[in-house]
């Protein structure tokens, strides 16, 4: 009995230390983003904790506007929605509530969030922030597309539909990042990465100088505090998900032979692994404009899935031949 | 003591991050792209111009204000989440600069909303702007950058002093009667 409950508050006190790194690495990736954008633009830039600081100084806000309780749920279903796909995902090899990690799982909880995003947007009632959720959902539907036949090719390379044992088999640097037909599938689901983080040319939904940043116009003080680590943390999730799909989950020692060092090595090559997937993004934002909505859904739908479909057929045909 | 500690704290990060709404009144907004852009680069102190009035926490008012713009900036002022600061920006916001004799602009900025800092010069140059920028970070750190308080002690006179000027009486209009000493 007590060595039951001593596991489940040892299990609930990995669960709160893994959610808080992870929001600390996005909150450091925002400052990283936000420095190397300065450099580019040769600025000195803020320094690198900054993302810390803006996130503590919006919940340190006196009066906190509300538009009713949905508009206050909103962006607690955010937050909470991403911390979930955060734990169901494996990072590093270490998956913490499914064994599993199925990724049909994972895209549906992808969504979660997003759709909470969207309810706290369209209760503040601006319509600035209906356009900014509507094309938030037509960029959702671009992006998919491409990226979930890339992931199906890879579900029937590997014959699983379960991350973790994709992660499994790219073991020993066997990635799928080296197999061609699938480096180019990791061009393809880069790009839809870059509609997912909503980095240049895909931040329609966002466009801070159109719709004076969409759908969160109306959110201020804590409300925009708990966005805010919602967009952080998304980074950090959706990072990882491409890191796991191609790059092995930044898994380079076995747990079963090294054991606490594993954890150590794995977790640091995650980091720089998923650091160097968010830089690339941070880059390519920072030399292109701003797509609109239709030429993001054309550009997506025309060249991305038209390349995804290449994908899939190439898999079917070596599976069966 | 704890309290205080926390209050502390919370100054030095509202010091660190002052967000900055992007509404530019009158021509001194001319200088702000330098104060913005890689010359002066204004990001190395953690501020940012933001897109909405809910997000910021500081308002700069760059420039003359007519009886009409006037309207706009107490509405997106009341729109900011405490606390906010203003910034009052070139010698029109002090006493009307080249619009002393006008008859549809307001000459006195803070007679209608509380100002914290104020920067001389028709138009200051991005020196100047930063300065300021430092001198109102240093006001919240010391805790005297407390100007929104004073718009809620206040409200009746502002708001009759607005009124007066959206009615075009401009000769009405009233200083602000502080009773004593505000703390923070
Ligand atoms: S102070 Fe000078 S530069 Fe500024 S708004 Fe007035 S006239 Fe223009």
């Amino acid at each position: 009995m007590v060595m039951e409950i001593v596991d489940i508050l040892e299990k609930i006190l990995i669960l709160a230390g893994m959610v808080t790194l992870g929001f600390a690495i996005g909150m450091l990736f925002n400052g990283i983003a936000r420095k190397v954008s300065a450099r580019i633009q040769n600025r000195v830039g803020p320094p690198v904790y900054q993302g810390f600081i803006d996130v503590f100084k919006l919940f340190g806000k006196k009066t906190n506007i509300s538009h009713g309780w949905i508009f206050d749920l909103a962006a607690l279903f955010s937050v909470s929605g991403i911390a979930l796909a955060f734990l169901f995902l494996p990072v590093a090899g270490y998956s913490m509530l499914s064994t599993d990690g199925d990724l049909f799982l994972i895209l549906y909880l992808l969504a979660i969030p997003a759709l909470g995003f969207a309810l706290g947007a369209g209760a503040s009632g601006n319509p600035n922030a209906a356009v900014g959720v509507m094309r938030a959902l037509m960029s959702m539907l671009a992006y998919e597309l491409p990226l979930v036949m890339v992931m199906v090719a890879m579900m029937v390379y590997y014959n699983t539909t379960s991350l973790a044992n994709i992660v499994a088999a790219q073991a020993n640097m066997q990635w799928a990042f080296f197999i061609p037909i699938f480096f180019i599938g990791a061009l393809v689901a880069d790009m839809a990465l870059q509609g997912m983080l909503m980095e240049k040319p895909f931040d329609i939904p966002i466009a801070p100088h159109e719709i004076a940043t969409g759908p969160m116009v109306e959110f201020g003080g804590k409300h925009l505090g708990a966005l805010m680590l919602y967009k952080m943390m998304g980074t950090v999730v959706e990072t990882t998900l491409f890191v796991d799909l191609f790059l092995g989950g930044g898994v380079v020692l076995s747990v079963a032979q090294y054991g606490w060092l594993a954890y150590l090595v794995n977790f640091a090559v995650w980091f720089v692994l998923i650091l160097i997937v968010f830089l690339i993004a941070v880059m390519i934002d920072n030399v292109l404009p701003r797509f609109r909505i239709e030429q993001a859904l054309k550009f997506y739908w025309k060249y991305d899935a038209l390349i995804a479909i290449f994908i899939l057929i190439w898999i079917f045909a070596g599976v069966k031949i | 003591m704890k309290h205080e500690e926390w209050k502390k704290i919370s100054r030095i990060m509202s010091k660190r991050s002052l967000w900055m709404v992007h509404f530019c009144t009158g021509c001194g907004a001319m200088e702000m792209p330098p104060v913005m852009t890689s010359r002066y680069d204004m990001e190395r102190f953690g501020i940012f111009a933001m897109a909405t009035p809910r997000q910021a926490d500081v308002f700069l008012v760059t420039g003359y204000l007519a009886v009409k713009t006037l309207k706009r900036v107490v509405q997106v002022y009341e729109q900011m989440r405490d606390p906010k600061y203003v910034i009052g920006f070139g010698s029109c916001t002090i006493n009307g600069g080249m619009y002393w004799d006008s008859y549809n602009t307001i000459k006195d900025l803070s007679k209608y909303i509380p100002v914290d800092v104020y920067i001389a010069g028709c138009m200051p140059r991005p020196e100047a702007i930063i300065d300021s920028f430092l001198k109102l970070m240093d006001m919240i750190d010391k805790g005297e950058a407390i100007g929104w308080q004073k718009y809620r002690k206040y409200y009746d006179q502002y708001k009759r002093n607005q009124k007066m000027a959206f009615e075009y009486r401009l000769d009405e209009v009233k200083p602000i009667k502080e009773d004593d000493k505000n703390e923070s």
